[in-house]
């Protein structure tokens, strides 16, 4: 049972009223609330607030990075030589598969020239690593170890080395919070590497499921399709893959198809990502082109302003 | 008596600080929703045993804390947490009068007060999440009460 301390409290006189001070606080915090969720003043405040909380999350972080540290100083020699037997293997496919790239890209920009139209291909990359810190169990967010002063910025793509992973939704001067793509209240414009065909993802709060609201019952979809990204919008780089269709459901009676798609990022083991600075598609990818699937479902989105010249 | 007073001070802050800090303690995928709230669970304990040390003030600080470490909506924690403080405040003379299962019981009623602000005002800013596990560290935290009442106490006694 909780004991008595044996400071007395008097009956009267107990300092300043308490029903007072409740109230100024929760006023106050209400206040703070709706400023920093309806106005964004709160900008400052929040910097200094999170420059406090900076060394606690890197404390709270540090005994899992030099636990790894250790781990990897004394992993054992035949570990190590068949985990570089692996990469080398793995290497040499990539570079394979590089080779034929290099020609497919060069074509592509020689294509994409022609039509005026930039890609929007990433341009410079900055490897972050994700705080070992708990933001909220329900909330697919994560902590990186770059911030302001490294140049990221609020609406920035963040990719790993299997796709688009999510997006930077807050900056704060050496950390920066990343929103998952499987956060349910993430979505990202997609389109089938296969037939073209456009839509969303969005995020379910589950991190291995993406769903896909609005494709039509009749569109062209299968399980197995990669969906990659679009570049509308302007936040992520285009054609990185970002999941690959598990389900198609489709109901006759019902206007949409229930679809499912795994994303390709490994969005629950990854310890790096990747922060992307690009150069956002050029015009001939209007931004103010409707992301409705139905509306883009023709794969044709140049407007004829912009065809080349015969 | 003052110097007891000090320590008893610090040793509050250093116990919500503590708190603060478990908060965002990396836990495994299937433990984190059971993730009990330290940080309240401290404050709730020094308003029982210290009222006029554990003040709403510093509550409220320490969830405005736990908002920017947890990147919520500044002061959703503070409101949670200063309204707690406040019904601990006003009910600590019965509180503490209480068996400890019967206390555990009115420290779970003050954590579903928590839950319910933070479920409230998730909703109002738009994240909110319906699942029924957000409601376990009501019950988790409600588990522990015996343990934190006894561990605090035994280190009150042992820094008097």
């Amino acid at each position: 049972m909780v004991e008595l301390s044996h400071e007395t409290r008097p009956i009267i006189g107990r300092g300043q009223p308490l029903g007072a001070t409740f109230l100024a606080l929760a006023v106050i915090s209400i206040a703070l609330m709706v400023a920093d969720q309806r106005y964004d003043q709160l900008a400052r405040v929040r910097g200094w607030l999170s420059a406090a909380a900076y060394p606690v999350q890197v404390a709270v972080d540090l005994p899992f990075r030099i636990w790894s540290r250790l781990t990897g100083s004394f992993a054992d020699r035949s570990r190590l030589r068949s985990e570089n037997l692996e990469l080398t293997a793995r290497l040499r496919l990539a570079n394979l598969q590089l080779q034929r790239f290099a020609a497919l890209e060069d074509e592509n920009r020689r294509l994409r020239d022609m039509r005026e139209n930039s890609a929007g291909v990433a341009e410079r990359v900055l490897v972050a690593s994700i705080l070992n810190v708990d933001l909220d169990p329900f909330r697919h967010r994560v902590l990186v170890d770059k911030g302001a002063v490294d140049g990221a910025f609020k609406g920035q793509a963040v990719l790993d080395a299997e796709g688009i992973f999510g997006q930077v939704a807050q900056v704060h001067a050496r950390t920066a919070e990343v929103i998952l793509i499987s956060d349910a209240e993430h979505a990202i414009p997609v389109q089938s590497n296969r037939s073209g065909l456009r839509s969303i993802a969005v995020g379910t709060g589950d991190s291995g499921r993406l769903s896909l609201p609005f494709v039509t019952v009749e569109s062209d979809l299968k399980a197995g399709d990669l969906l990659i990204s679009t570049g509308i919008g302007g936040v992520f780089p285009s054609g990185y893959p970002v999941a690959e269709v598990t389900r198609v459901e489709r109901n006759a009676a019902a206007t949409f198809a229930v679809v499912d798609a795994r994303p390709t990022a490994r969005l629950d083991r990854d310890r790096e990502v990747l922060l992307v600075w690009f150069d956002p598609p050029a015009p001939a990818a209007p931004a103010e082109e409707p992301a409705e699937p139905t509306a883009a479902a023709d794969s044709a989105s140049a407007p004829p302003a912009t065809e080349p010249a015969q | 008596m003052r110097a007891s007073n000090l320590t008893r001070r610090l040793l509050y802050w250093a116990s919500v600080a503590a708190g603060l800090v478990l908060a965002i303690v990396p836990l495994p995928d299937w433990l984190g929703p059971f993730r009990p709230d330290f940080a309240l669970l401290a404050v709730i304990y020094w308003i029982l045993t210290s009222p006029r040390i554990a003040g709403l003030g510093y509550a409220w600080l320490a969830g405005l804390f736990l908002d920017v470490l947890r990147g919520m909506t500044l002061g959703q924690h503070a409101l949670a947490f200063v309204l707690v403080a406040f019904l601990a405040h006003r009910a600590q003379l019965r509180m503490r009068m209480f068996p400890i299962l019967h206390q555990a019981g009115a420290v779970m009623v003050l954590l579903a007060v928590y839950h319910f602000v933070l479920f409230w005002t998730d909703g109002l800013t738009g994240h909110s999440y319906t699942g029924w596990n957000r409601w376990l560290p009501v019950l988790s935290g409600a588990l522990l009460w015996p343990l934190i009442a006894a561990g605090g106490d035994t280190l009150a006694r042992r820094v008097r």
